[in-house]
């Protein structure tokens, strides 16, 4: 188990270390010249003025050291947790509006991720092998499987917001409130929140309930599953088996589809105007701010290892043969 | 006769796009000496499988207006040709745009662009994948551990975050190049994916027998090992496909699209900065969605159909 548990470290300390360095590498060796490009952006008039504000940000991305020592700046201002200072909130570090954010986007996050794997897998393992249930429901999934998030999420804020003008649209919350902890608050915090939740709910419970039903007809047509049905085991207990079985795979996919996920998360906060880490990689492109792009970029490579972590934690608690060294699960 | 043993049931190589697929298709019957039967048989029963028809006749409707539609309408999709924010009607099939653009000419425009990013995006990612796969299956030892240790962190790494990162920097971005940054970062699941069904062909009597007779190495693997699992590479590029154009229309939305020209995504995000949802202009963002929606749908529906066409066990008779 610790060598199961070495492996996954390494591999994701390596995936940090190459995270961070495209993050370095990318300004430095694209073609143009980020530091003009930023300063066109900021239209001085005066020479004198673009001139410090050059300076300013070729100090910023320390380009008069050697290459190798601008790394390893690189990293030391990282371990400090300085990730530069934003141009489209200008004096506030990018650590700093980047934390403000996040609270939203993984309270859209978390409960999408969670009730639509547990509710996918419920659902797509009780409709496998149940043939009008199947004919009827399995279409719907593809479809909703297919759909881009931002799309539904359009047509969620279409429909439900403007049209039938159930739920508000745009913003986390009304711009009348200030945060509290009162009722008309935290219910306006809700009814704000439940669309884009519902968005992200409804694609990704399309892909667990296929992945489900798959992976079941899949085990029901495997050797033990005959033994038992052979042996006179009722198909409860035999459909109970093989849930357990094809849940191992749906846990590895959840690792990998967490990308996907939260890249249909920014999508979807940007639709909404929901201000989460979505919101602000919008801003961040209209307005050119790459530090505040690259900390954003940062955050999310660090949000997915440590789920992918809490993956693998879970997977060892699930699968036994992991624990006893037989291998399950090795990557 | 060879089959292909299902990939050890922990190693999930096929959860891929549509989460947790069942492990890989297995091709029980493929035999590698005579094609030509099999492929007969496959044929049959391909062209009585009503889902695999279905969803190519849908794609092939829009692939036929991808290529056709450009040339009905204007050259330049943006260009302010009408009245507007029109809803649809006979000039303006669908409405125009709060700048007068005519939306359909940008759909026509879209749907190729679209096409192009699946196609292109899809070939290199699997190319790569199956590069690294093949190799890191076949020879083993140290070549297969590194190379197996670079397929995971890639795999780890959330490529729309990078994908991001990367379109941010580039001042002058076009649907090719959007595709080839795309391609570049989704080829780790097939990667791994086949080595674990190289892994376990390579030992496997037909393939010593090669190895005695003394092909090459690139000979064993295409003609050997590659035909064996033809049908789930082909599943292969048909998830990459439909991977590739959400991720291209993800993109676009964030506003990192092709900086000339138009795409299915630029069209929904120029919807969502002028408040098309807002002035109930349902015709400007209806449109694109619906054609990425259900060209992505009818390839993963047309992959289900395949399924069943290679694998004997899902037919239904």
């Amino acid at each position: 188990m610790a060598r199961y548990f070495g492996r996954k470290l390494l591999i994701y300390a390596l995936t940090f270390v190459l995270a961070v360095t495209i993050n370095w590498l990318i300004p430095r060796f694209m073609p143009g010249d980020p530091v003009r490009s930023m300063v066109a952006r900021a239209g001085l008039q005066t020479p004198e003025g673009v001139a410090a504000m050059r300076e300013y940000y070729s100090n910023l991305f320390g380009f008069d050291v050697p290459v190798w020592q601008q790394y390893l700046n690189f990293w030391a201002g990282l371990f400090r947790g300085d990730l530069g200072v934003s141009l489209w909130a200008f004096p506030q570090p990018v650590s700093e509006i980047i934390l403000a954010a996040v609270p939203y986007t993984l309270g859209l996050l978390i409960p999408a991720i969670l009730l639509s794997y547990w509710a996918g897998n419920k659902f797509g393992a009780y409709a496998a092998r149940k043939k009008v249930l199947d004919n009827t429901v399995l279409p719907i999934w593809y479809v909703l499987t297919a759909t881009p998030y931002m799309w539904l999420a359009i047509l969620l804020a279409w429909a439900l917001g403007k049209v039938a003008g159930i739920f508000p649209v745009g913003r986390s919350f009304s711009a009348s409130l200030v945060p509290s902890w009162s009722w008309t608050f935290i219910s306006d915090l809700i009814s704000h929140w439940f669309l884009p939740f519902l968005s992200l709910f409804l694609v990704a419970f399309g892909g667990w309930a296929i992945g489900m039903r798959n992976l079941i007809i899949y085990e029901l047509e495997a050797d033990y599953a005959h033994y038992l049905g052979a042996l006179g085991a009722p198909s409860r207990l035999v459909r109970r088996y093989a849930y357990r079985n094809a849940m191992l795979p749906q846990i590895t996919g959840l690792a990998l589809q967490l990308g996907v996920i939260v890249g249909g998360a920014v999508v979807t906060e940007i639709v909404f105007d929901y201000r989460g880490l979505g919101y602000l990689v919008l801003e961040s492109i209209k307005t050119s701010d790459f530090f505040l792009l690259q900390g954003i970029f940062l955050f999310i490579v660090i949000g997915v290892l440590v789920a992918n972590f809490i993956i693998d934690i879970v997977y060892v608690l699930v699968d036994p043969r992991t624990r006893t060294g037989m291998g399950g699960g090795a990557a | 006769m060879t089959t292909v043993n299902p990939a050890d049931p922990t190693e999930p190589a096929a959860s891929s796009m549509p989460p947790g697929e069942p492990p890989p298709a297995t091709v029980p019957g493929v035999a590698t000496v005579h094609g030509v039967p099999v492929r007969r048989e496959a044929l049959y029963f391909a062209r009585r499988n009503k889902k695999l028809v279905g969803g190519l006749a849908v794609v092939l409707a829009f692939l036929a207006l991808a290529l056709v539609g450009p040339l009905f309408v204007a050259d330049d999709p943006l260009a302010y040709v009408g009245p507007p924010a029109q809803p649809p009607s006979g000039t303006y099939w669908l409405g125009t745009t709060t700048f007068g653009q005519d939306v359909f000419a940008q759909f026509v425009h879209g749907l190729r662009a679209t096409f192009l990013v699946g196609i292109v995006g899809a070939l290199i990612a699997g190319v790569l994948g199956m590069v690294v796969g093949f190799t890191a299956g076949y020879r083993g030892g140290a070549v297969d551990e590194i190379l197996t240790m670079v397929t995971n962190v890639v795999l780890v790494l959330p490529v729309l975050a990078v994908l991001m990162i990367i379109a941010a920097y580039l001042q002058v971005r076009n649907v090719a190049v959007q595709a080839v940054i795309i391609g570049l970062f989704s080829w780790p699941w097939v990667a791994r994916a086949v080595r674990a069904q190289t892994f376990s062909l390579r030992s496997r009597e037909f393939v010593d027998l090669a190895k005695l007779s003394g092909a090459p190495v690139r000979r064993i693997i295409f003609t050997e090992i590659a035909p064996n699992m033809a049908s789930y590479l082909f599943m292969v590029f048909i998830l990459l496909f439909g991977g590739a154009v959400l991720f291209a229309a993800t993109l676009d939305v964030i506003g990192l699209g092709p900086t000339d020209g138009i795409s299915l995504g630029l069209m929904l995000n120029h919807a969502k900065q002028w408040s098309a949802m807002n002035l109930g202009m349902w015709w400007w963002f209806i449109p694109p969605g619906l054609a990425i929606t259900t060209v992505v749908g009818a390839f993963y529906i047309m992959n289900v159909g395949l399924d069943e066409v290679f694998n004997p066990k899902l037919r239904e008779m």
